[in-house]
């Protein structure tokens, strides 16, 4: 079985491209028999990732040498690329976190999405979602990624905007495509230079290449101008500053979708991205620090603004933001280990906290400030403790996952001398700790709100909660400091064992308490919140910047007011009115010189067509004689 | 004097499409009025068997009348190319021409303007060109101005004949300059000319040249007489216009640019460039505030062709390449667009975006044509168009990095305002429900475009193992 999972494991992203074209064009009439359509196509792929991936895991040699299935795909001289799917530790773990995160995702949208009228096309764009993200994961070269990476970026497009009613999630929409593009085109500009200089775009052969850059004619200089194009693609994609914006917003779709797209899979796609060619940011160590400092500070400043968000799936949003900071910080300082380790973890908790979430909103009929629950731990309890254990596995508690992978960040950036990045990281733990506990005593404990008339939700949403919840405690234990199975198999160059660091295990347990302490402090034991309003209060100023976070999408807004629009409208009124204003009249007045007679075409606007023609033809040949040597002599020669 | 051998066998997709054009202009006289239907459909599997016939002779190469008309592979190619935009449109326009006029004079005409695209393609001097070009552009008048009973369409025909004409009258004066400088007519003759004694009169004779078929592909600064006369003319001329004449310019101007290249024109390259990016800047920012989707369609198509002339930069193989490569895929999404609007046209009586609201409750499939025709414009994976753009852009990406830049920063930009179009279809109400019916001519034709723009961008390898034999006999000459 194992065997045969490998050699096909072209059929994990395959599945749900067939569970989407299955729906769209048959089943879409019986939303139940599409929703069992997608889960089933979902748990094979899920299925033969589990087999792949235990292939992978006992074969050494896969770490130095991936294994490679690939077809040809285009061809024509000087252009030669292959697709097909590569085999490795890092893309087996993350088929298997995709398959089964999805799969789980997947059973909990049958109770979240029940009633709504877009059920079975909910369902076939999460399916082309997976197929998508499935073969980003898989795939063996930078174009095949690519073409995974816009159609994940897609397919977000279609899910965020799924409530068609509602402006804002149209606007959402349109927000993180955007974006996102912005991002891509850097990608892309990257991949061209790769391509142009190395000829090539497969993994394996970069790897190769890459480290002989020299011998290519490649500077240095181009080498890291093309890892920061590159790296401009995850900042898009993985909402890293000061391209985060999208992602909170993106909040307005489905949760499921959230918890699949925007916490566990897409968006950490970026520090996929980065993963997978170590081998150029490994030769370009500026870009390494650049990627360290962004993610470092990325981590930090989305924290700060989690800490006043009164939005459940709002705070939870930024506190993904910040966490995709952490792994990039890992890989920034050079621990792919760290970097992917917490990229599994948080992929279990994350979705764990989103689904809860999800649960909490269906019940208070999507009421989402966290000031208006309360007490919800006695009605909703399966939701309520599944989601403390997250909070608990996000704020870095031993021994629940986050506390290990937090734990090997830290140390690797202290390891690699990055003291101000260690130090930022730290901070960020504590106010992690902090904020969640925030949202989980604002919820969950207290008063009730007679408002509200919470229930638990059906067993086809609780049931993935447990089993999430259940990840979020052992999925870290491969990857401690005493028996590191992880570090064995994930690295970059090679395996890496760091000695158990007790300082900052303790260290970092201690700023996590200080957290969960302060938030039990001002908000479970403080009663009527007294205090914290009073803190508010005399920090106004600080406060409503974070609650308006930064206010940098306003400056954005500005932007893209003055610069796009405006270029845009400079440009049309030039074509429309320069050519029919002021030529136009221009011309006209001294038509009107030469009489009546001359203006026989019946419109102003043809004479300056043709005007312009003229105007061309002459600017042509006046640039060609101006650039041509050959040509200046006999012109210019004349002249002078 | 001996009578050279014609070998006519190279001629046949020529003379089958003239004879095709002739005999349906002679039977629209015979057939009365009220039978005259079938007449498109004569159209239809006439250009059909043509392209057969074309097909049939990719290997058959060779040149004419002393090197005047060239038949290789990269001509049979861009022939295909033509030919197929020319079913494709005459497949799609059917019930459009029915409402504003005449059959047989509507398919006569259309055949006789790809006629003239398929001689360009072969010319393999100045006059040849010139001929195949007016044959093509007064066609293309006519066509332009077809619907007698609009006077939008009759406006745009009248500034068609104008500009077209000031604009043949350019090249023509260009040629005159040429030919009394160099002495020849033939392509290659002339390069090496203008290679010798680059006096300054002859290059003017080029630029002008260049400019009268910068006119045809729509290449700022010769522009702008696109938006006005794509958005006056019926949808479906658009369409033949904006794929059709716009890529027997492309065909005509790469055969220039690479019979002139060894050393000379290297100059030009840079002229070129900044042309190419002109053209990017200018049509993807103007598209932004258009509301009437033929004219953002035409402001697109004005940045498609700016796309294509990177390809004209290096003007070395893989360039020429990508430029058929482009080309090709371009005239499917072309038509494809240009087809859901006429269709849409020809049942609201609307070219207006926010008309457009709801589309995908009232059409899905026109929606969905319309948006994976969009979306490969834009160059999003795994459509054609990315691998058009990743393979144009691979060609200059070392010496033009700027370029590359600027092409991919207004790919970005065109996303939005074709977003903005697809929000309109698929997030909007529609204000009137009731469905739009296909009829199913047209329903083929959209089916065609969408799968192979599909297909072009999923599996690209057969088209571009085409493409490569096309340009390599191309080197020969």
């Amino acid at each position: 079985m194992v065997e045969y999972a490998m050699n096909h494991a072209w059929l994990i992203p395959l599945l749900p491209t067939l569970a989407f074209v299955a729906i769209i064009f048959l089943t879409r009439p019986w939303p139940l028999l599409s929703a069992l359509i997608a889960v089933g196509a979902m748990l094979t792929s899920c299925f033969f990732a589990t087999f792949t991936a235990i292939g992978v895991f006992t074969s050494p040699e896969l770490t130095e040498k991936p294994l490679v299935y690939a077809v040809n795909w285009f061809n024509m001289p000087g252009m030669e690329i292959n697709v097909g799917i590569l085999l490795d530790p890092v893309s087996a773990m993350m088929m298997f976190m995709v398959t089964l995160v999805g799969s789980l995702i997947f059973i909990y949208a049958i109770g979240y999405m029940q009633d709504d009228p877009g059920y079975s096309v909910f369902f076939s764009y999460v399916s082309l979602f997976a197929a998508f993200m499935l073969l980003l994961v898989a795939s063996s070269s930078l174009v095949e990624m690519f073409v995974g990476w816009e159609g994940v970026g897609l397919c977000s497009y279609l899910l965020i905007g799924f409530y068609q009613h509602k402006i804002s999630a149209r606007e959402a929409a349109k927000k993180a495509f955007i974006t996102c593009r912005v991002a891509d085109f850097g990608l892309l500009l990257g991949m061209l230079l790769l391509f142009w200089n190395f000829g090539t775009l497969d993994f394996a052969a970069l790897a190769e290449k890459i480290p002989h850059f020299q011998q290519y004619n490649v500077s240095a200089a181009t080498l890291a101008l093309i890892a920061f194009l590159v790296f401009c693609g995850p900042i898009g994609k993985s909402g890293q500053f000061p391209l985060h914006v999208w992602l909170p917003d993106a909040m307005e779709g489905p949760t499921p979708v959230s918890a699949l797209i925007h916490a566990a899979t897409m968006v950490v796609a970026g520090v996929y991205l980065v993963a997978r060619v170590m081998f150029l940011f490994h030769e370009v160590p500026s870009v390494m620090q650049l990627v360290a400092v962004t993610g470092g500070f990325t981590a930090l400043f989305a924290a700060t603004i989690a800490v006043t968000q009164r939005e459940i799936k709002r705070i939870l949003a930024y506190s993904t933001i910040s966490q995709i900071g952490y792994m990039m910080l890992a890989l920034g300082v050079g621990s792919l280990t760290a970097g992917m380790f917490h990229l599994w973890t948080h992929a279990f908790f994350k979705a764990l906290l989103f689904l809860g979430a999800g649960s909490v909103l269906v019940a208070l009929h999507h009421k989402a400030d966290v000031w208006e629950m309360g007490g919800l731990l006695k009605k909703m309890p399966i939701t309520g403790w599944t989601f403390l254990v997250g909070c608990i596995a996000i704020a870095g508690i031993p021994p629940f996952a986050g506390f290990w992978s937090k734990d090997e960040i830290l140390l690797a950036t202290l390891e690699s001398g990055h003291y101000v990045l260690f130090a930022m990281a730290a901070f960020t733990a504590f106010l992690t700790a902090f904020y969640m506990f925030r949202l989980f005593f604002l919820a969950f404990t207290g008063a009730e709100n007679p408002a509200n008339h919470p229930k638990e939700s059906p067993w086809v949403m609780t049931v993935p909660l447990i089993f999430l919840a259940i990840f979020s405690l052992v999925g870290g234990w491969v990857g401690t400091p005493w028996a590191n199975v992880w570090s064995e198999w994930i690295f970059f160059g090679h395996p890496h064992h760091g000695e158990p660091n007790y300082m900052v295990m303790i260290g970092s347990v201690v700023l996590a308490g200080l957290g969960i302490y302060l938030a039990y402090y001002f908000y479970c034991a403080d009663r009527e919140k007294v205090k914290v309003r009073e803190l508010a209060r005399r920090y106004q100023g600080i406060y409503t910047l974070l609650y308006n976070k930064y206010y940098i999408d306003e400056i954005y807004l500005w932007l893209n007011h003055t610069l796009v629009d405006g270029a845009a409208k400079i440009f049309y009124l030039f074509d429309i009115y320069v050519v029919d204003g002021i030529i136009v009249n221009g011309v006209a007045a001294i038509t009107g010189l030469f009489g009546e007679g001359l203006r026989v075409t019946a419109t102003g606007r043809l004479q300056n067509y043709a005007l312009v023609f003229f105007l061309g033809v002459l600017a042509v040949f006046v640039v060609l004689a101006f650039t041509s040597p050959l040509l200046a002599g006999p012109i210019w020669g004349g002249v002078r | 004097m001996p009578v050279p051998v014609v070998d006519l066998s190279l001629l046949a997709p020529e003379i089958a499409l003239a004879v095709l054009a002739t005999a349906i202009l002679i039977l629209g006289l015979i057939v009365p009025k009220g039978s005259r239907f079938g007449l498109s459909w004569l159209a239809i599997v006439g250009l059909a068997g043509v392209l057969g016939i074309t097909l049939a002779g990719w290997e058959n190469q060779g040149t004419l009348y002393e090197g005047l008309f060239i038949v290789d592979q990269y001509a049979i190619f861009f022939k295909i190319t033509f030919l197929v935009a020319a079913f494709l449109v005459a497949l799609g326009s059917q019930r459009y021409i029915e409402r504003i006029g005449d059959q047989s004079e509507y398919y006569s005409v259309l055949l006789f303007a790809a006629l003239g695209m398929l001689v360009m393609a072969s010319a393999g001097d100045f006059i040849t060109l010139y001929l195949g070009l007016e044959l093509m552009t007064i066609a293309f008048i006519i066509l332009v101005c077809f619907n007698r009973t609009s006077a939008r369409s009759l406006e745009a025909g009248i500034k068609y004949i104008l500009l077209a004409g000031m604009s043949s009258a350019v090249l023509l004066y260009g040629l005159s300059l040429v030919y009394g400088l160099s002495g020849s007519v033939l392509i290659p003759e002339v390069a090496q000319a203008v290679a010798r004694h680059p006096s300054p009169a002859l290059i003017l004779g080029m630029v002008m040249l260049v400019a009268g078929l910068g006119f045809k592909i729509s290449a700022v600064p010769f522009h702008m007489w696109a938006p006005d006369i794509y958005e006056g003319a019926p949808t479906p001329i658009t369409a033949f216009l904006a794929a059709g004449s716009k890529a027997a310019s492309f065909a005509i101007l790469l055969r220039i640019f690479v019979a002139a290249l060894p050393g000379v024109w290297a100059y030009w390259t840079t002229l070129v460039a900044i042309l190419a990016a002109v053209t990017i800047i200018v049509g993807n920012l103007v598209a932004i505030p258009q509301t009437n989707i033929k004219r953002l369609l035409a402001y697109s198509s004005i940045a498609q062709a700016g796309y294509i002339l990177v390809g004209l930069v290096t003007a070395e193989a893989t360039g020429v390449k990508a430029v058929m490569f482009y080309a090709f895929l371009y005239v499917f999404a072309t038509v494809g667009a240009f087809t859901v609007a006429s269709c849409f046209y020809s049942v609201t009586g609307s070219d207006e975006i926010k008309d457009y609201a709801g589309l995908s409750q009232r059409s899905p499939f026109m929606a969905a044509v319309m948006v994976v025709c969009m979306l490969s414009m834009a160059g999003i994976p795994p459509l054609a168009g990315f691998v058009g753009k990743f393979y144009l852009f691979a060609t200059v990406v070392n010496d033009y990095l700027w370029l590359v830049f600027i092409g991919l920063v207004m790919s970005m930009v065109s996303v939005y305002y074709y977003l903005k179009v697809t929000l309109v279809m698929y997030r909007d109400e529609p204000v009137d429900n009731t469905p739009i019916k296909l009829s199913g001519p047209v329903a083929v034709t959209l089916l065609i475009t969408m799968a192979a723009t599909l297909l072009i961008g999923i599996c690209p390898g057969p088209l571009s193992e085409a493409v490569n034999a096309a340009a390599n006999t191309f080197f020969l000459h």
